[in-house]
C-alpha cells in the first residue's frame, strides 16, 4: 500500500493473520522448537485450586445453583464494595495463571490493585458461588479457564451471571458516543434464561469479547 | 467439535450427507466472511449448530441477521453452522481470527468433520492481497478459482464454460528457477492449507477467491458472492437486474466503521 508520502507500507490485515506468522509456522519444527513450545505452554497453564482439594476437584463435582462472575477491575470492585464481606462469604478457590500482562497472586489476602482470581462461597447457602477475576486471561488461556472451572461444577440447574465492563468508545451507535450518557448497562442472555433483565439487551452490531464472551 | 442446536422435536437438522458445505477463510478484507453473511442473510438460513472449539478467539453478540424485534435476541458466537435443506446447502460462518498456533488443529478437525458428515463438496470463499499480484494478474478479472483433482473431474468443464480463471501458480524460487511452480495465496489465511490437505485426503473442494486490499470490502463481498452464484445458482440472477440488489445485507453490517460523529466536530 502506497501512502500519501510515497513510501510503501504493509497494511495490517483485519483478517488477523500475518503472512510472516504463517510462513514461520510452516517451517518444520525442530526438537528444540518443540521443547521451547512445550515449556511455554506449561508456563501458560492455568491451575484452579479449591479449598477442599489440594489440586483440581477430584471426582467430586461442586453442586452450584448460582455462579456470579465479575471479570475486570471495575466488576471485581463492585462485588467487593457491595456484596462481599467476611461474615457471609468465605474463599473456596483460587486460579493461578501467568501471561504477558499479569501474574495472579498466590495469596487469598489480596489488595484491590492486585491481579487475582478468587472464588467465594455464600456461607448460609453454599450452592451460591461468586468469582472475582481482576486478572487478564489471555485468549489462548480462556478456553482452559472455562474447562477447568466449569469442569468442577455440576451444571444442571446452574444459573450463571457475568458482570463485566467495556469502554464506551467501543460501543457502536448511530449517534456519537460523546453525547451518550454513561455509564450505562446492556445485557446478553441465552434463550434458557427466563427471568426479568433490569436493562436493555445489547443491540447489533455490538459484540462482547474475551473471557466474558468465552 | 460440531454441537447441534436442539430444536425440540423433528429432524435434528444435522444430517449433511450429500450437502455442499460453504465456508469462509478468515483472509484479507474478511471478504469470504462478508460474502457468507450475504448468503445466510439472503437465503434466511436456519442455524443448526455451532463449533465448540478452542482454536478461535471467543466473541458473542445478538443475532447478526435480525430482521425484527422477535428474532433479534438469539445469541451468536464465533463459529456457527446454518443449513438450507431445500438447496442441500450447509454454511459455516467464522467470526473471529485464529488463536496463535491453533489454525492447524482447526483445519484437521474441520476436515475430519467434513469427512464424517459426508458432505459432497466444500466451497471455500477467500481473498488474497491485491498488491501481491504479478503483471499478468493485474489485468482482467480479480476473481480466481481452484479445484481439488477429484472435483476437477466433476465440474472442471463447467468452469471452462463459465470462462473462469484458475489461480496461477508462482515460481517457487523466482529469478533462480522459474520451472518449479507452487501455489501461493498471500493473505488467504488457511485457504492454502485447507486446499492442499483436501487434495491429499481426496476431499472435493473448490476455492473461490478475489484479489483485494483492506478497506471497505463490501463491494468485494458482492463480487465474490455473485461469482459463487454463477456456479451454484443460489439466487435467481435475472439478466438485466443489478445483482447486488438481490442480496440482503444483514443488520449487523450497520456501523462497520464506528459510531456516528459528534456534531461538535463540524
Amino acid at each position: 500500500m502506497a501512502t500519501f508520502f510515497g513510501e510503501v507500507v504493509v497494511a495490517p490485515s483485519r483478517a488477523g493473520v500475518d503472512d510472516e506468522e504463517w510462513a514461520e509456522e510452516a517451517r518444520e519444527e525442530t526438537a528444540e522448537d518443540r521443547e521451547i513450545r512445550s515449556e511455554l505452554e506449561k508456563k501458560r497453564e492455568i491451575d484452579v485450586l479449591w479449598s477442599w482439594k489440594s489440586e483440581g476437584c477430584g471426582d467430586k463435582a461442586l453442586v452450584c445453583s448460582r455462579l456470579i462472575l465479575a471479570i475486570g477491575h471495575s466488576a471485581a470492585a463492585f462485588l467487593s464494595s457491595f456484596i462481599l464481606d467476611s461474615v457471609c462469604w468465605e474463599v473456596v478457590g483460587v486460579v493461578k495463571l501467568w501471561n504477558e500482562w499479569c501474574r495472579t497472586s498466590n495469596t487469598t489476602n489480596v489488595l484491590p490493585t492486585d491481579s487475582f482470581c478468587l472464588f467465594y462461597r455464600l456461607i448460609p447457602d453454599p450452592t451460591v458461588l461468586l468469582c472475582q477475576c481482576s486478572c487478564y486471561v489471555a485468549e489462548d488461556q480462556q478456553f482452559q479457564w472455562l474447562e477447568k472451572v466449569f469442569g468442577c461444577m455440576q451444571k444442571e440447574g446452574l444459573q450463571v451471571t457475568i458482570l463485566s465492563t467495556c469502554p464506551v468508545a467501543d460501543y457502536k451507535t448511530q449517534e456519537s458516543t460523546l453525547t451518550l450518557p454513561s455509564p450505562f448497562l446492556k445485557a446478553l442472555k441465552t434463550k434458557e434464561f427466563k427471568e426479568h433483565i433490569c436493562c436493555p439487551l445489547l443491540e447489533q452490531p455490538n459484540i462482547v469479547r474475551d473471557l466474558p464472551a468465552a | 467439535m460440531f454441537v447441534p442446536c436442539c430444536r425440540g422435536g423433528g429432524s435434528p437438522g444435522s444430517d449433511f450427507k450429500g450437502f455442499t458445505l460453504l465456508m469462509p477463510a478468515v483472509s484479507v478484507g474478511n471478504v469470504g466472511q462478508l460474502a457468507i453473511d450475504l448468503v445466510i442473510s439472503t437465503l434466511e438460513m436456519t442455524k443448526v449448530g455451532y463449533f465448540y472449539t478452542d482454536c478461535l478467539v471467543p466473541m458473542v453478540g445478538n443475532n447478526p441477521y435480525a430482521t425484527a424485534e422477535e428474532n433479534s435476541v438469539e445469541l451468536s458466537i464465533n463459529a456457527e453452522v446454518y443449513s438450507l435443506p431445500s438447496k442441500k446447502l450447509v454454511v459455516l460462518q467464522i467470526r473471529s481470527p485464529f488463536i496463535k498456533n491453533k489454525y492447524r488443529p482447526f483445519c484437521q478437525t474441520l476436515l475430519s468433520w467434513v469427512k464424517s458428515s459426508q458432505c459432497a463438496r466444500v466451497v471455500v470463499l477467500s481473498s488474497s492481497h491485491a498488491y501481491q499480484r504479478d503483471d499478468e494478474q493485474l489485468l482482467g478479472t480479480p476473481l480466481r478459482y481452484l479445484l481439488t483433482p477429484d472435483l476437477q473431474k466433476a465440474v472442471g468443464g463447467l468452469m471452462q464454460e463459465l470462462n473462469w480463471k484458475e489461480m496461477e501458480k508462482r515460481a517457487a524460487y523466482p529469478g533462480v528457477n522459474d520451472a518449479e511452480k507452487v501455489l501461493h495465496i498471500p493473505g488467504g489465511g488457511i485457504t492454502k492449507l485447507l486446499f492442499t490437505e483436501s487434495c491429499s485426503k481426496g476431499i472435493h473442494m473448490a476455492v473461490l477467491l478475489k484479489f483485494c486490499s483492506e478497506g471497505d470490502n463490501i463491494p468485494d463481498a458482492f463480487a465474490l458472492v455473485n461469482y459463487l452464484n454463477e456456479w451454484l445458482q443460489l439466487i435467481n440472477s435475472e439478466v438485466s437486474a443489478d445483482l447486488s440488489s438481490q442480496w440482503k445485507v444483514p443488520s449487523s453490517w450497520r456501523l462497520l466503521f464506528g459510531s456516528g460523529l459528534p456534531p461538535a466536530l463540524f
